[in-house]
């Protein structure tokens, strides 16, 4: 995976990890543009679509559309899958999650990503497992905090 | 408002986040935020020392702020600060930051790198993947340098957690991404190949991915994998769901890794072992079947994960194209999918069909689908579903039902969106060459997509048609009649007007019997739509004009009449007044035989790849594509097209040019279709090129390409002129010899002073290249020095493993090995440079080195047939190069085995039909990619001639190999 988009109907993004080294201004023109190809499409349309020489995979949860840009030989449903693990994982954290858990706490949505996709690629694919990992270190924040 | 007790919450964070969400407008944002940064900005400036608290709260704000899309230029300093925090959550706030805003500042990557280094060394296995996330986000040089060996040891400890390994696995693969020379292989790696066996599913999970990348670029180095992924693969498909506990999605045992085993097995040949592949074929077999049973759950995210899955299998049964069974079901299992109600299924069995369709073993089965096809390019609603349906129709056309695609294309054509007409057009022009049996058919085609996507139409495509019709005379009559009376219609397309305008003006004399087509109506009906047309066109219909005078004499008052009139002979545009002047004066003055041999029929275009071939090639890739591929497009650009990339290379120039005319579109051929023989590319002025007769010199230098091969003459007797003295001003004249194309030991110079010998030997995509330089006078030389640089394009890598001595001393030798590694394919030598003191006076020459592409062959043994059977495999146009050629060395049949022999290929018996032909079959092994090559050899003793025809994987090495070898024989 190059990349993963988070934004909302409205285009505002609220998420973005890149997996490869770009810079600032090409982030922005990549933004820029996939987000408006990807709100003008209707809603019944092939969730992939070829996008420069990448494939982009698409999916919209409520007010929010996850977004991911795969090489050629990449495999589009397992990434639609990966979208939605991850809206799992977000959802079992936050308890039911919106878009409001991801703009008030956009840290821990990009922990929870860390754990669960690195470098672009699938690290670990258990829900307990990440989850685990994550409530370990909410706990380490607790007892620091109260130390 | 989420609980507070995720972590712990930042209030300011949150009061500033509600804030900047309540702003009404863009500048009340703006606004708030400058207000935030200068609140930070002080607080950091401050004297007060902030705690960790505070540090971290204002960290965030400024991620927060950055995340925006505002740019952040401070912080940094803090947020390294917090890095080496003992609380957690400080620490991992930095991190964060660091990982987003990576800045190159030097100083900081240093303290940066500090940091990590002691997480990593801190034995907590949560510091430690913090800092293992952070280089995986950053996955800069400067870490590379740092933790590319310290990685590996940390995934392949005994005492690591299975969480560290994970990210450490995935950490070192970013790293080889970024930085593979920095990754250095070693002990560890066959340590990580055995990861595939861990019990810790995530484990495999992760490291999967880092073997998948290692293997594709070191193949052998983990060829061991195979075996291990293929078991491991058949305990998950046979697993029943829940045997997986979490690992299970949906009900289907562990997807993502099934998926990533299946391409790992992508990098590899179908497994050699009898019973790997029968186990692997079970597999492949099961999933297949699993396709066809009850689905386990009505949840979208089930099938979803179990098609994945079987995409990817069929993804591996089509690259191993060896199993006709597995190929044939594969199809069947896509042509369900084909009507399935899920677009996304749609989709991707259009997409996958393509594939197949090139295979010979399901190609047939692929066909029986047209009408579903047919049907979704009528019916799908998503634009990207019909363009794959139109890629698909490309794809399973043939002759048998060329007719039958081309129609269907065409009248999707009228309806098509405007995002894929162009390529649609392409396609169509494409097809209807490719499969004419007769011509008429081909041009009515053609000039039906002027007709209903003029506009889409490019200059390629109608170039094309009147190349084809110029070299085709049966079909000149039948064109000239069509044209004409497409010409008919009230309005046309401009592209319609410059193909009549000139197929009229070449062939309007085989319609000319007819009264209905008299020379005067047709010149009427060209002249009725001469002034809607824009310059280029009018400048061509000019030309055709005093072509007419020349056809039919008793046109010629008419047309002179319009030349005379003052909207041409005055008119403001430079070009077409002066067209008009000098076709009224060439009218006037010459006499019919003058005027008949400079205005004569157009001789047949040189018969070269379809330029329109090329464009398709070039639109394939739009946009953003890789650096290696925009390459490989100019290249074709420049080749195939005539684009004029390479303004400087005349006479390449001038070869392209002939396949492609320019954009003015000239008929006289003076600026632009200049078949060979006729003028070179200069511009000139167009009465002192006419009046010149056929032009100048014809370009008899055809393609001098880069001379490496050119230069016949042995070394020794040219080396004097090399030796130049001074500063090494080098020019670019090298002669190198060819005789190593076939040989890897010799010498390769010689002249009064210095021998250089040399003995190479290659293996893969490896070579190691032992240079013996040999000093033959009495007296010493002084500051020898030997520097390698690849020139231009040259991709190969070459390591000098160490300085040579600076002093050679009379009559002695010195050695010096040179490692060459091949990145990928390449047509340029690299070029040895050698300075040295002789007698106070300064030695520079530069020589080229002979590593030539076909040293990275492994020859390949095979059976007549599959001989053939890939060689129809590889039966597109660009895949191919030939050349007819005298011999130049004797034609004995013990010499050419052994030059066959020499250039690393195996030499195939009883495989061609003809005994007297010679047929190799090898393998050019390069980092990035493997080249199949194919090569066939005719000798015609007689005529002391050959065919070569070479057909590779990839086009670039079929022409380089066709060049190099010609040059052997």
């Amino acid at each position: 995976m190059q990349f993963m988009l988070l934004f909302s109907r409205q285009g505002k993004l609220r998420l973005q990890k890149w997996y490869v080294p770009l810079s600032d201004k090409e982030k922005k023109k990549i933004t820029r543009e996939l987000v408006q190809t990807v709100l003008a499409r209707k809603p019944k349309m092939c969730s992939f679509l070829e996008w420069r020489d990448l494939k982009i995979v698409y999916k919209r949860y409520a007010s929010l559309y996850f977004c991911c840009a795969i090489e050629d030989q990449d495999n589009e449903l397992i990434t639609l899958e990966i979208i939605h693990r991850y809206v799992e994982l977000l959802d079992k954290y936050f308890g039911s999650v919106c878009e409001l858990d991801i703009i008030f706490n956009f840290e821990k949505a990009y922990f929870i990503l860390d754990e669960f996709l690195l470098g672009g690629e699938a690290q670990e694919t258990s829900k307990k497992n990440v989850l685990k990992a994550i409530e370990q270190a909410d706990l380490l924040q607790e007892v620091s905090h109260v130390g | 408002m989420p609980a507070v007790s995720k972590g712990d919450g930042m209030r300011g964070l949150a009061v500033f986040i509600s804030d900047i969400r309540n702003c009404k407008s863009k500048e009340a944002e703006i606004k708030r935020i400058n207000k935030e940064l200068a609140n930070i900005r002080s607080k950091f400036k401050g004297d007060k020392a902030l705690d960790g608290y505070s540090k971290k709260k204002y960290v965030c704000k400024l991620l927060f702020i950055f995340l925006l899309g505002h740019d952040i230029d401070f912080g940094h300093m803090e947020a390294v600060n917090l890095l080496s925090s003992n609380k957690y959550t400080e620490k991992q706030i930095g991190y964060l930051f660091i990982s987003v805003l990576v800045n190159s500042n030097s100083e900081l990557i240093r303290l940066i790198n500090n940091a990590i280094k002691n997480d990593l060394s801190s034995r907590n296995p949560t510091f430690m993947c913090l800092a293992l996330h952070c280089i995986a986000n950053v996955g800069s040089r400067e870490m590379a340098e740092a933790f590319a060996s310290e990685i590996p040891r940390i995934l392949v400890a005994g005492d690591t957690m299975d969480s560290v390994k994970q990210s450490a696995a995935l950490c070192l693969l970013r790293l080889y991404k970024t930085s593979p020379d920095l990754v250095l292989m070693g002990e560890w790696t066959s340590r990580v190949v055995h990861l595939l066996n861990d019990q810790h599913m995530g484990v495999v999970t992760a490291a999967i991915s880092l073997i998948t990348c290692l293997s594709m670029k070191n193949p052998d180095e983990f060829k061991t994998c195979v075996s291990l992924a293929v078991s491991r693969l058949s305990r998950i498909v046979s697993s029943a769901s829940t045997d997986l506990q979490d690992y299970t999605y949906y009900f289907v045992p562990a997807p993502w890794l099934s998926c990533k085993l299946l391409r790992l097995l992508q990098c590899y040949p179908p497994p050699e072992d009898g019973a790997v592949k029968g186990r692997l074929v079970e597999c492949l077999e099961t999933i297949l079947n699993k396709a066809q049973e009850p689905p386990k759950s009505k949840k979208v995210q089930h099938s979803n994960a179990k098609n994945a899955i079987l995409f990817e299998a069929i993804s591996l049964i089509i690259h191993y194209d060896s199993e006709p069974n597995l190929l044939v079901r594969a199809c069947n299992q896509l042509g369900q999918f084909l009507q399935h109600r899920e677009t996304n299924l749609r989709y991707l069995a259009l997409e996958s069909m393509c594939t197949l369709a090139s295979s010979e073993f399901s190609h047939e089965a692929v066909k029986t689908h047209i009408e579903t096809v047919i049907n979704a390019l009528k019916t799908e609603r998503d634009v990207s579903v019909r363009q794959r349906a139109a890629d698909l129709l490309y794809a399973m056309c043939d002759r048998s039902n060329a007719k039958q695609i081309v129609a269907e294309m065409l009248s999707y054509l009228e309806t098509a969106d405007y995002s894929i007409r162009e390529e649609m057009v392409l396609k169509v022009a494409i097809l209807a060459e490719k499969y004419a049996v007769d011509y008429s058919w081909y041009v009515d085609t053609i000039l039906n997509l002027i007709r209903i996507a003029g506009d889409y139409v490019s200059e390629e495509v109608w170039y094309r048609v009147i190349q084809i019709v110029i070299n085709r005379d049966d079909v000149q009559g039948y064109a000239a009649k069509t044209v004409f009376e497409a010409l008919q219609a009230p309005a046309c397309h401009e592209n319609m007007v410059k193909v009549g305008g000139y197929i009229l003006g070449e062939f309007g004399n085989l319609i000319a019997g007819d009264p209905r087509s008299s020379p005067l109506v047709q010149f009427n009906l060209l002249h009725s739509k001469f002034h809607l047309c824009s310059v280029p066109t009018r400048a061509l219909l000019l030309s055709a004009y005093i072509k007419f005078i020349n056809l039919f004499p008793e046109t010629k008052a008419t047309i002179q009449e319009v030349l005379r009139c003052d909207s041409q002979i005055r008119n403001s545009d430079v070009e077409l007044q002066q067209r008009a002047v000098e076709y009224l004066k060439l009218s006037s003055i010459a006499s019919t035989d003058v005027l008949a041999t400079v205005l004569e029929e157009m001789p047949p275009f040189p018969e070269r790849e379809s330029s329109i071939l090329a464009k398709l090639k070039k639109k394939k890739g739009p946009g953003a594509v890789s650096v290696t591929e925009l390459e490989d497009s100019k290249r074709e650009g420049g080749e195939l097209n005539g684009g004029g990339d390479r303004g400087s290379d005349t006479a390449a120039m001038a070869a392209s040019n002939a396949s492609t005319p320019s954009p003015s579109a000239d008929l006289l051929g003076i600026r632009s279709a200049a078949p060979i023989g006729a003028a070179p590319a200069s511009a000139g002025s167009l009465l002192v090129d006419v009046f010149s007769e056929a032009g100048p010199a014809a370009p008899s230098a055809a393609v001098s390409d880069d001379g490496f091969l050119r230069d016949l003459e042995q070394p020794t007797e040219t080396s004097d002129s090399l030796l130049v003295e001074g500063s090494g001003d080098s020019d670019p004249k090298f002669p190198v010899s060819h005789r190593f194309v076939c040989k890897n030991n010799g010498v390769l110079f010689e002249n009064q002073l210095l021998q250089i010998g040399i003995k190479s030997e290659y293996r893969q995509n490896l070579g190691r290249m032992y240079l013996f330089f040999g000093n033959k006078t009495s007296v010493q030389f002084a500051s020898f020095t030997t520097t390698v640089s690849c020139p231009g394009e040259l991709q190969s890598h070459i390591l000098l493993t160490k300085p040579v001595e600076p002093l050679v001393e009379g009559g002695a030798q010195i050695q010096q090995v040179l490692n060459i590694e091949c990145l990928t394919d390449f047509s340029e030598a690299p070029l040895l440079n050698i300075k040295f003191r002789y007698g106070g006076a300064l030695q520079n020459l530069t020589l080229k080195l002979p590593v030539t592409i076909n040293k990275f062959f492994q020859p390949t043994e095979m059976a007549s047939h599959d001989f053939f059977q890939r060689w129809k495999q590889l039966s597109q146009p660009q895949q191919e190069a030939q050349k007819i050629f005298k011999a130049n060395h004797s034609m004995d049949t013990e010499v050419l085995k052994a030059k066959l022999l020499g250039l690393g290929t195996a030499l195939l018996d009883n495989v061609d039909p003809n005994p007297e032909n010679y047929v190799c079959a090898g393998v050019i092994q390069t980092k990035s990619q493997q080249v199949g090559c194919l090569l066939r050899l005719e000798p015609n003793a007689q005529a002391q001639m050959y065919r070569l025809t070479l057909r590779c994987s990839k086009d670039s090495v079929s022409k380089r190999l066709c060049e190099l070898l010609a040059e052997q024989f």
